[in-house]
């Protein structure tokens, strides 16, 4: 989908990206993380050609992304910003339809894009249509700019640390409900942030960048067992390892189906980290595990978070 | 005690008037100073009742702040204003003696002085009646109605202001209609060099201090000397290209004054674009150009319209400052309402200056009114 091929870009005086390659494959949730000064906005905005990168290629769909015009490559991407830039002068529904209109759809197709898509983003259609930006609240405003990121189906998706600017459980909605449409579309996406456990919970890989190149790429889980190297490590946080990995995985991957417990049961898609947490703060060593119809399926025990259990079949 | 130190300021100042000045004055003939109608002759029997609105306003300072008091208060100024006015009618054609046609009877300082704190009480009891910039427009423009219905109607014809306008209403006419035309005229080159010099201080931020430096230099000349400097050259030109002349162009009269007014819009326009410009969220032109719009685009469909309500603002100055100077452009032979304004003074026939400047203000109050009105709408779209 998009491929960097010895990509290199130069401000005056210094090197942002040094020689990055990279491909991001269709349907991957590519996540750039990085401290200040790693190259991972300017990474992400190359690709959209917000800035324009000085060696090497960058390939959209096989094809180099300067045989198109930027604003041609733009529209078929979405692009989602901290700061949002809703229009203040437009409402909600000629927000969201701003992309599909410079594609000149007809309105009629807009109107039944933007219901899709408010609908999708858990905002009623009729309430929410004709509201000003200034109307909402910080968190339905960035569900606006979501929305409008995607409005056109564009293959790829953009986001420059989209949750940066939001409250916590805010966050925490928002990342839920990217997932979801995520795993619903299919689009693939390439989100910037500088927070590992946001990177840790949305990425299908995570790349690590340090000083204009990349320090290791991988799935969460990858890089959280075996750091490449001291920069990485320190990066993932040396003490909350083992709580990021349990993180990254689901109670589906270790429980024992079949087997029953008693109690509130965990759900399948729960992570080990909130597996612990119960553990813990219940005083057991035993759960009962739900699917997400709430029907019983099985129990998971604590030792299994350190070690798969033996006899794990397959479902 | 005192709940509207506003209203206060004004009444008191109203009472000083009173006092000091005479609400008419009566003269044997148009020229020759008048002598003040006593209080005694205008407030002769029932006329006096015209005056009792007076007393909700001397009251009002002292009422409990609320839409009761607020509505009242502006009522009672509009009532008031069309009170003097229709009291003044009836005491001139009280005062109109057949044997001597020529006599004169005058408005006196303290009705201008009463008039004009009435209408400030309205504004202020309008102001905190209601914050919504339409609402309070529409009912000042509905107060203004008696006053206007009793003036058109002919209730204070027989004051000489009125007079002089019969006299020469076609002239009257013909000056409103210059003075607004050279306003409309002068508008044309202000927009069309004012908004792109505007636009390029914004993009070019190290242009800014030059150019403002140049347009605050001229702001600082007085009018009465630009007026004057500008017939020099404009007149070597004509004679120098004297086809230049059949187009209408001549070193005094329109042309000066619209290109003296051009230069002295221009530093409002200028600066209210910048800054309008100025203040479109980056984010949202961030946004922009990431969703794919073109430059032209961006330009049209976010930083104009997100500019516009701080632009309309500097119109606002721009216009409301032109109608002032227009006034003063009748030095140079430009006509409209100055002319008017500087025969009487000429003639120290006061009621023939008052005739000029009465719609002056009234011109400025109404563009003031029409632009904010322009500006608080877009605000209200823009957010």
């Amino acid at each position: 989908m998009i491929r960097f091929e010895h990509v290199g870009k130069d401000y005056a005086g210094w090197t942002a990206i040094e020689d990055l390659s990279l491909t991001v494959e269709k349907g991957e949730f590519c996540v750039l993380i990085g401290p200040s000064g790693s190259g991972k906005t300017t990474t992400l905005k190359m690709i959209n050609r917000l800035i324009e990168h000085d060696r090497g290629r960058i390939l959209f769909e096989g094809a180099e992304i300067r045989s198109f015009a930027p604003e041609e490559l733009r529209r078929r991407m979405g692009y989602a910003i901290q700061s949002i830039g809703l229009f203040p002068h437009w409402t909600v529904e000629e927000n969201i339809g701003a992309v599909p209109k410079l594609l000149g759809w007809p309105r009629a197709k807009i109107r039944d894009r933007v219901t899709e898509l408010l609908e999708m983003l858990t905002l009623d259609p009729e309430r929410y249509r004709a509201r000003y930006p200034r109307h909402l609240s910080g968190g339905e405003q960035q569900r606006i700019g979501v929305a409008r990121a995607l409005a056109a189906n564009p293959s790829v998706l953009l986001m420059d640390e989209p949750f940066g600017a939001l409250d916590p459980v805010t966050r925490d909605t928002l990342q839920a409900e990217m997932l979801r449409i995520q795993a619903a579309s299919g689009t693939t996406v390439v989100l910037v942030t500088h927070d590992i456990d946001e990177a840790i919970r949305l990425a299908s890989r995570i790349v690590i960048l340090e000083g204009g190149r990349i320090a290791q790429s991988g799935s969460p889980r990858e890089i959280l067992a075996a750091p490449a190297n001291d920069f990485v490590a320190d990066f993932v946080g040396r003490s909350d390892r083992g709580l990021r990995l349990l993180a990254a995985e689901r109670v589906g991957d270790r429980m024992r189906r079949g087997e029953t417990a008693v109690g509130e049961p965990l759900t399948v898609d729960a992570s080990l980290r909130e597996a612990l947490s119960l553990f813990v703060a219940r005083n057991v060593d035993r759960l009962p595990v739900q699917d997400g119809s709430g029907a019983l399926i099985g129990a998971i025990r604590l030792a299994d978070l350190v070690r798969p259990p033996p006899s794990e079949a397959a479902p | 005690m005192v709940k509207n130190p506003v209203l206060l300021v004004l009444v008191v100042a109203a009472l000083a008037a009173a006092i000091v000045l005479s609400f008419l004055s009566h003269a044997p003939n148009r020229l020759l100073s008048g002598q003040p109608v006593p209080w005694g002759v205008v407030l002769e029997g029932w006329r006096s009742l015209a005056f009792a609105p007076a007393l909700v306003l001397l009251a009002g300072p002292f009422l409990p702040n609320g839409r009761i008091t607020h509505g009242l208060v502006a009522l009672a100024a509009s009532a008031l204003i069309a009170g003097m006015i229709w009291l003044a009618g009836d005491v001139a054609r009280s005062m109109a003696d057949a044997a001597a046609p020529a006599a004169r009877t005058s408005f006196g300082g303290a009705f201008w002085i009463l008039a004009v704190m009435a209408a400030l009480a309205a504004s202020d009891a309008l102001q905190k009646l209601t914050r919504e910039p339409a609402l309070r427009i529409g009912l000042a423009l509905l107060l203004a109605v008696p006053a206007v219905f009793l003036v058109a109607d002919g209730f204070i014809d027989a004051l000489s202001i009125m007079k002089e306008y019969a006299n020469r209403h076609a002239v009257f006419a013909a000056a409103v209609t210059t003075h607004l035309a050279i306003i409309a005229a002068m508008l044309v080159p202000t927009l069309a060099i004012g908004l792109p010099l505007g636009l390029l201080v914004h993009r070019r931020q190290g242009l800014g201090r030059p150019i403002f430096a140049v347009l605050n230099i001229i702001q600082t000349v007085p009018s009465i000397a630009l007026f004057g400097l500008l017939i020099a050259p404009l007149a070597a030109l004509v004679a120098f290209a004297p086809a230049l002349a059949r187009l209408g162009i001549s070193g005094i009269g329109v042309t000066p004054a619209i290109i003296a007014l051009t230069l002295y819009s221009l530093l409002p326009i200028v600066r209210s674009t910048a800054a309008g410009l100025a203040a479109v969220p980056t984010a949202a032109i961030e946004a922009a150009r990431g969703i794919g719009m073109t430059r032209g685009q961006i330009f049209r469909a976010v930083e104009v319209p997100l500019a516009l309500p701080v632009l309309v603002a500097g119109l606002r100055v721009t216009v409301v400052q032109a109608v002032g100077l227009t006034a003063v452009a009748a030095l140079i032979g430009a006509g409209g309402l100055g002319a008017i304004i500087f025969q009487g003074l000429n003639a120290s026939a006061i009621d023939l200056v008052m005739l000029g400047v009465v719609p002056l203000v009234g011109i400025a109050v109404l563009a003031d009114l029409a632009l904010k009105l322009a500006g608080a709408m877009l605000k209200a779209r823009t957010g």
